[in-house]
């Protein structure tokens, strides 16, 4: 069955079975492996993507879900205001250790703006508590998510 | 072209490049090997036409920093602006690269000296070709941000105007090499973000899972739940018929956990396909040998041996029996903690292309060698007949010093020649397949004498092991302190058998005897009416140096009484009694891999569960903190590890042979609001720099049990803390 989206701007056709998850469509079929496999089981947010402007977990998203949906992963994230500032402050604070979590960090950190352009820590811990770093890089991720919203 | 000895075996070679610019290959002999024979670091700088510098960054990044840090130290002694370099990942090869491993907080040591001197050798050249073509001494000319400058006539030469020059020059004798005046550093001491992070946070293609292959498949592999059943049987047939999938295929371990158990690979063109159709795979496994161990079983055997004779000595000195008899007061506490997985986010997982009878391997190691030597084995390949690339490491830990992942996916290549494989374990696989950290029970005695002094000091370490010796990461070295600080100690081991492969889990063996070590040595300055770093200071002051074995740095103790100073400074101990009624200090001193480090830490712990809300962390590794941004950040992620260890609610159980957590959720980490505030302090010794991966960790588990404490009255002797301890 062919399934269309929009994924970072562009239309796209998928052929292929709806209870894919869309962390894989996105990683086999549309080779935009940004988006990372932490879990599979919605416990650590590495796969978060905006569907609509929400943070999801594209590991529990099935493609049937998303039929027609704008999706925007980690290689489209800069492609807004608050997602230029979130990888400038990103970059500037050095942020990532080994990186492998930071794609689901940022995402989850640019829905987050977005909403909520002045977050307080409480909005902060809310929206990014979802999103394990093994590396425990969460200082800095406070930090540039401060920095960004100033 | 030229080459000369730098030394016994190293050598420097100049080549001009095609298309022009300058390519430096420099050998420098770094250490000895075992054998004796010199351990030599090849280090490839070229330098562009247009002056840009490319430097070959050696050693596996799992986000330690060494891709930065190693360029850094070329960089500096090379003398070009950090802004003209840029960094190139080279392949596995310990023939030419030297060690590449990461690991033991020992890329550091190993590489700041012939790391130096190789930048160094190359810009002596450079400064030889200018002085040549100007008609002066060498010794007349500076360099800077990557030209050559004659101080008298004000001419000055980009580097990649000298190539050629260079290029037919004979190599400098090393021993006219003379490295930076540290007082002139400007790129080490510098904060250099790592060199890889914008093209993390583009979302570039950089890690061992987002490598591709044309035609690759992806292969999930079943292997028996309990470690080491061998293959039965199974539905290979009616796995193969359902749809996407490529092969199944079987393989075969040589029994050992190193080189993967026997397993059922599923080859799919899509690894959600493939990882399906584990669904419908029915596997039988002969895993009779394997099933009595349980979690269970070892807590009950340890509570046994616990009263028994140990198995062996480790440090038997003075007379324990004598000073037990005679003390003043005997404080006795049983302490454990239980096995851990490493849960890099990163899931294991390697990519192989087995062809004309050799193989290529992407994969995301941290001991390159190590995996080279099991494939070949398991392939019977000669090594050479293996190219190992390096991938961005989604974390390491320790986890990926082990390459039975690596073995597995050669394995499965090797019978589709010709097709590229990825083999990727799911979150479960990883948990369960994992080399853990081993769990341990710990019976204390420690003798004080009528003045509250320390005098003999006891432990009975029960952990695993086989025909007398501990399994891997189970060790307790002979010099672990208190042991050389005090005159009757004895340290002793009791080994329980284990089908639980084990590994090293950042900071190994130390995460755990800081823990236990540590905070029964707060219940002991307690019981003397002082407080520990009263305590340890006392210790310290016995002697100005504890062996630590051959081949290993003593352990100073001016060294640790200067960073137990700053902690308590920094922590504002002396004030400690001021905290309300819930909240309370701890803290903690340890010493591993070559770094001090003492901690305090602040806690409130409301309705039975602790918040960490401050931690202060003073450390000496040495003469430089190469890159502060990035030793800042190594010492945050190590503190936060921690006490996920001990908070989060980290612990792996066995039933029947197997694991049960499979998840974050039944193995959870910390996450963003448990993050204190931490304030991290050098103290600067003249001691060539050592690594920061490792020793920051240990101290701040007993830091904050020691608090927990103080703020309840309560004692943690095991691991994970739980609000039933606390209520
Ligand atoms: S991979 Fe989706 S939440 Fe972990
Ligand atoms: S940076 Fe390594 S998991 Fe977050």
């Amino acid at each position: 069955m062919a399934i269309s989206l929009t994924v970072n701007g562009k239309k796209r056709q998928v052929e292929g079975d709806p209870a894919k998850p869309l962390l894989w469509v996105l990683r086999e079929d549309f080779d935009l492996v940004g988006t990372k496999f932490g879990c599979g089981a919605g416990l650590c947010g590495a796969c978060t993507v905006h569907v609509d402007g929400q943070a999801v977990r594209s590991c529990q998203t099935l493609l049937g879900d998303v039929k027609g949906a704008a999706i925007t992963t980690i290689e489209g994230a800069a492609a807004t205001d608050v997602g230029k500032r979130i990888a400038a402050s990103w970059i500037a604070q050095d942020v990532p250790q080994c990186g492998y979590c930071q794609a689901g960090q940022i995402m989850s950190a640019t829905a987050l703006l977005s909403q909520t352009p002045k977050p307080t820590d409480e909005d902060i811990d809310a929206a990014m508590m979802g999103n394990l770093c093994r590396c425990s890089t969460y200082v800095r991720i406070r930090a540039a998510i401060k920095a960004a919203a100033a | 072209m030229s080459a000369a000895n730098l030394s016994r075996r190293g050598f420097i070679t100049a080549s001009l490049i095609a298309g022009g610019g300058l390519l430096f290959d420099l050998a420098v002999p770094m250490a000895l090997a075992a054998d004796g024979s010199p351990v030599i670091l090849n280090a490839f700088i070229r330098i562009l036409p247009d002056n840009r510098v490319i430097i070959g960054a050696k050693n596996a990044e799992i986000g330690q920093g060494a891709k930065t840090m190693l360029p850094m130290l070329i960089a500096e002694e090379l003398d070009v602006d950090w802004a003209q370099v840029s960094i190139e990942q080279t392949h596995a090869d310990a023939k030419i690269f030297g060690g590449q491993s990461a690991g033991g907080s020992r890329t550091t040591p190993r590489e700041w000296l012939p790391t130096r001197q190789a930048g160094a050798a190359a810009r002596a050249m450079l400064v030889a070709a200018a002085a040549a073509q100007w008609g002066v001494a060498a010794g007349t000319l500076t360099t800077a941000s990557g030209k050559v400058t004659d101080p008298k006539t004000g001419k000055s030469v980009p580097y990649a105007a000298l190539a050629v020059a260079a290029a037919k020059l004979s190599p400098p004798d090393p021993a006219t090499l003379t490295l930076k005046d540290p007082a002139s550093f400007r790129i080490i001491g510098q904060s250099i973000g790592g060199v890889d992070t914008p093209a993390i946070v583009a979302g570039k293609p950089l890690f061992g899972i987002d490598f591709k292959l044309p035609n690759m498949l992806y292969a999930v592999l079943e292997t028996c739940p309990a470690f080491g059943g061998t293959f039965k049987s199974a539905n290979l047939d009616a796995v193969r018929a359902l749809p996407g999938i490529a092969h199944v295929l079987t393989i075969k371990g040589d029994g050992t956990p190193e080189s993967g158990f026997d397993g059922v690979a599923i080859l799919a063109k899509s690894w959600w396909t493939a990882n399906l159709a584990r669904e419908t795979l029915k596997v039988a496994w002969d895993d009779s040998a394997v099933t009595n161990f349980s979690t269970q079983g070892y807590a009950a055997q340890a509570a046994t041996r616990a009263q028994g004779k140990a198995d062996a000595d480790i440090t038997r000195t003075g007379d324990i029996d004598a000073a037990f008899a005679s003390a003043g007061k005997v404080v006795t506490a049983d302490y454990s903690y239980p096995f851990l997985a490493h849960a890099t986010l990163e899931p294991q997982n390697c990519t192989a292309l087995f062809k004309d009878g050799a193989i290529e391997i992407w994969a995301p190691t941290q001991n390159p060698e190590s995996g080279r030597a099991l494939v070949a084995k398991a392939l019977n390949l000669p090594p050479e007949k293996i190219r190992i690339n390096f991938t961005r490491i989604g974390g390491g830990f320790g986890r990926r010093l082990m390459n039975d992942y690596m073995v597995q996916a050669a394995l499965v290549a090797a019978q589709v020649p010709g097709v590229p494989v990825k083999l990727l374990f799911t979150r479960a696989d990883d948990m369960r397949r994992d080399f853990y950290r081993p769990a341990g029970w710990h019976g204390f005695r420690a003798a004080l004498d009528k003045s509250g002094a320390l005098t003999a000091f006891h432990d009975h370490f029960i952990t695993f092991g086989k025909d007398g010796k501990p399994v891997r990461s189970a060790e307790l070295s002979p010099g672990e302190l208190p042991a050389g600080l005090l005159d009757n100690v004895l340290l002793e081991q009791s080994f329980l058998a284990t089908n639980m492969p084990t590994g090293w889990l950042r900071a190994p063996g130390s995460n755990a005897l800081a823990f236990v070590y540590q905070a029964f040595l707060d219940e002991v300055a307690a019981a003397a009416g002082k407080d520990l770093p009263t305590l340890m200071l006392e210790l310290l002051s016995k002697t100005a140096q504890v062996s630590q074995g051959a081949n290993r740095p003593p352990f100073v103790t001016a060294r640790a009484k200067g960073v137990i100073e700053k902690a308590l400074a920094m922590g504002g101990w002396a004030n400690r009694k001021a905290l309300p009624k819930g909240q309370g200090k701890g803290f903690a001193f340890y010493y591993s891999h070559a770094g001090y480090f003492a901690e305090v830490l602040e806690v409130a712990v409301a309705d039975g569960v602790p918040k960490v809300k401050t931690v202060w962390v003073a450390g000496d590794v040495g003469s430089h903190i190469i890159n502060p941004i990035n030793a800042l950040h190594q010492v945050q992620g190590s503190v936060i590890e921690g006490l996920g260890q001990a908070l989060a609610g980290q612990v792996i159980t066995q039933v029947a042979g197997a694991i049960e957590q499979a998840n974050f959720d039944t193995h959870p980490l910390q996450r963003i609001p448990d993050t204190p505030t931490i304030h991290v302090d050098f103290v600067k010794t003249d001691y060539s720099p050592t690594g920061l991966g490792e020793p920051a960790l240990p101290p701040v588990i007993p830091a904050l049990v020691n608090a927990i404490h103080a703020a309840t009255g309560k004692r943690i002797r095991s691991l994970p803390v739980t609000t039933e301890m606390l209520a």
